[in-house]
């Protein structure tokens, strides 16, 4: 054990770290592009579906295949891993944006509409904030699936923790497999955490009661 | 203030929600749209702030059309009130009642001494400023929501079903307060309702729209005592119109046509004979046109008796009379509190016209308690 990190240690805090900064930049992404469409289809529900599942569609590509299809367009690296990683994180921010947005209680917007807030102003003073807790479930459930996927971001080059998984299969080392393994299932816990302590300081004050009480 | 000409609204596929409205609202009206859902009320109130655009016609606030106002800035100058109240639930109360006040960028200084100003309104405890609104009863919500209507202290308000979720007691404390606050502040009120009593209680006016038209559009007691044809009363209900009847019915409708009299100049002898003859105790003394003089009764007789001769020297002249206009609500209290057996009814010219005694009233209780004479029969019949 204390060989294994001996040799391994600043490796694997290093792979650790690319691992996660792939996996952080794919939601980002994901984020900045999922949710201000989520926020628009909640305007075009008749289209909203059919979207939706379009993106669902791009989510059953096998993951191994979606990588390899990149190889020619983008090259292999770091980048083109975190695109294919950004297109897997789209639908659980997508869909949750929708249906949070979307089920906003319609006496609320009506209200804040009859008062006179323009279209900005009741995206964000009404819309996100009451569907922020919606919102960040999809962002919790897509970033584990992230760090769990982005293994596989090592098979174009783009480093992470998936580098030791694929060395311990090819070198029948378990040792190896483990290395990789652990530390991302505990990356994908932390990051689970964090962003459930992010989602109740978002959570706007008076939204928290009412979840309680309910 | 509010007028609307010619106001039309078609949907998309073809159905017409508003037929060619037309209707002058005054400044600090509160008028009541009523009618059954789909004619047109809710969409009628809704074009006035452009939630709804209207496809025909125009609709003028304080002079100005609508359609060239920006639609944002035209309803942070309208106040809106809603059924389902739409209290920002991530808000405090605070900041609920001054949204509009966020909105038109005022100062922190100023949305703070408007909010707790607004709360003196409702006689709510300035503590409730910092609460959320889940921490509030439904009345109290609906109440806050009222509050953020007039934050701006817009001259226009619109209210569509704002009790009508509550439950009947809150309901009726709201209505209270509301007709009450509006006396004080003289918003012009569009209030929209499916409650007649609501109607008959809060409204100036009352509009009665059916299938996108305005079937009639006056006041309560008009409406009640004139119901504009069958829908009108069927839609108030035959129960309605015999109980508002003491609100609406006038002395005139329900007097006596015919009390007894003596002219002026009658000799006190020929008075007795009246008496005798009609068994009354009491006369109305009028002159030669019919102007009612004064009144006398046994009492005055008896003691005048071997000083006077004519019914004028002994006739009271101070003399309690209701014209025949005036509404018999009113009478009824007069005559319960002076303690009187009757009062004459005269008209513009203080001519005698006819009187209401007590009896006249207790037909009055009897056809409320049990309908006019037919129903009576009816439930005799049936107990047969």
């Amino acid at each position: 054990m204390m060989d294994f990190f001996a040799e391994h240690g600043s490796n694997l805090m290093y792979k650790t770290w690319e691992h996660f900064y792939i996996s952080l930049a794919a939601m980002l992404l994901g984020v900045i592009v999922a949710v201000p469409l989520g926020v628009a289809l909640a305007r075009i529900p008749k289209f909203a579906d059919r979207i939706i599942s379009l993106v669902g569609i791009l989510q059953t590509i096998p993951s191994l295949a979606i990588l390899a299809f990149f190889i020619p367009i983008i090259g292999i690296g770091k980048i083109p891993a975190i695109i294919a990683l950004f297109v897997y994180s789209l639908l659980p921010i997508l869909r949750n944006t929708y249906i949070g947005v979307r089920d906003v209680d319609q006496g609320v917007i009506e209200a804040g509409k009859g008062m006179g807030m323009s279209h900005w102003q009741a995206i964000a003073k009404m819309e996100l904030p009451l569907s922020i807790p919606v919102i960040m479930a999809g962002i919790r459930l897509s970033t584990v699936y992230l760090i769990g996927w982005a293994a596989l971001a090592a098979f174009i080059g783009g480093g992470g923790l998936g580098d030791f998984i694929f060395d311990g299969l090819n070198l029948y080392k378990p040792s190896l497999i483990l290395a990789g393994t652990i530390p991302a299932t505990i990356l994908a816990v932390i990051a689970d955490r964090s962003l459930a302590l992010l989602e109740s300081s978002l959570t706007p004050e008076g939204m928290k009661d009412t979840q309680n009480a309910t | 203030m509010l007028s609307f000409e010619n106001v039309t609204k078609q949907y998309t596929d073809g159905t017409p929600a508003v037929k060619d409205l037309n209707l002058n609202i005054e400044k600090g009206e509160f008028v009541c749209f009523i009618g059954p859902s789909g004619c047109g009320k809710t969409t009628t109130m809704k074009m006035v702030n452009r939630l709804i655009d209207i496809t025909g016609g125009n609709i003028y606030v304080d002079g100005k059309d609508i359609k060239e106002q920006n639609a944002v800035e035209l309803r942070r100058s309208i106040g809106y009130v809603i059924q389902q109240i739409g209290l920002l639930p991530h808000m405090t109360i605070k900041d609920n009642i001054v949204l509009v006040g966020t909105l038109l960028k005022w100062s922190k200084e100023q949305k703070n001494a408007r909010a707790r100003e607004l709360l003196k309104l409702v006689d709510m405890p300035e503590d409730y400023l910092n609460k959320y609104p889940h921490e509030l009863s439904g009345g109290q919500q609906q109440r806050i929501g009222v509050l953020r209507a007039l934050a701006a202290n817009p001259p226009l308000i619109l209210m569509d079903e704002p009790f009508g979720a509550l439950d009947p007691i809150t309901r009726d404390s709201l209505q209270e307060e509301f007709k009450k606050l509006q006396k004080e502040l003289h918003k012009t009120i569009v209030f929209v309702t499916h409650d007649m009593d609501e109607a008959l209680k809060l409204g100036d006016r009352i509009v009665i729209m059916k299938d996108g038209e305005v079937v009639q559009a006056d006041t309560p007691e008009e409406i009640l005592r004139n119901p504009a044809n069958d829908f009108v009363e069927a839609f108030l209900g035959k129960e309605r119109l015999i109980q508002g009847r003491p609100d609406v019915t006038t002395v005139g409708q329900i007097m006596d046509g015919y009390p007894v009299t003596v002219q002026t100049g009658t000799t006190l002898k020929s008075a007795i004979a009246t008496m005798r003859d009609k068994h009354v105790d009491s006369l109305l003394v009028v002159d030669s046109n019919n102007t009612l003089q004064g009144f006398l009764d046994v009492e005055a007789i008896n003691l005048n008796y071997k000083k006077a001769n004519t019914v004028e020297e002994v006739m009271e002249t101070d003399l309690f009379y209701v014209s025949e206009d005036s509404l018999l609500r009113d009478t009824v209290h007069k005559i319960l509190r002076r303690g009187v057996k009757y009062v004459p009814v005269v008209d513009e010219n203080q001519h005698l016209e006819g009187i209401v005694t007590r009896a006249t009233l207790a037909n009055i209780v009897y056809d409320t308690i049990w309908g006019d004479g037919t129903e009576l029969e009816e439930i005799a019949t049936t107990t047969q």
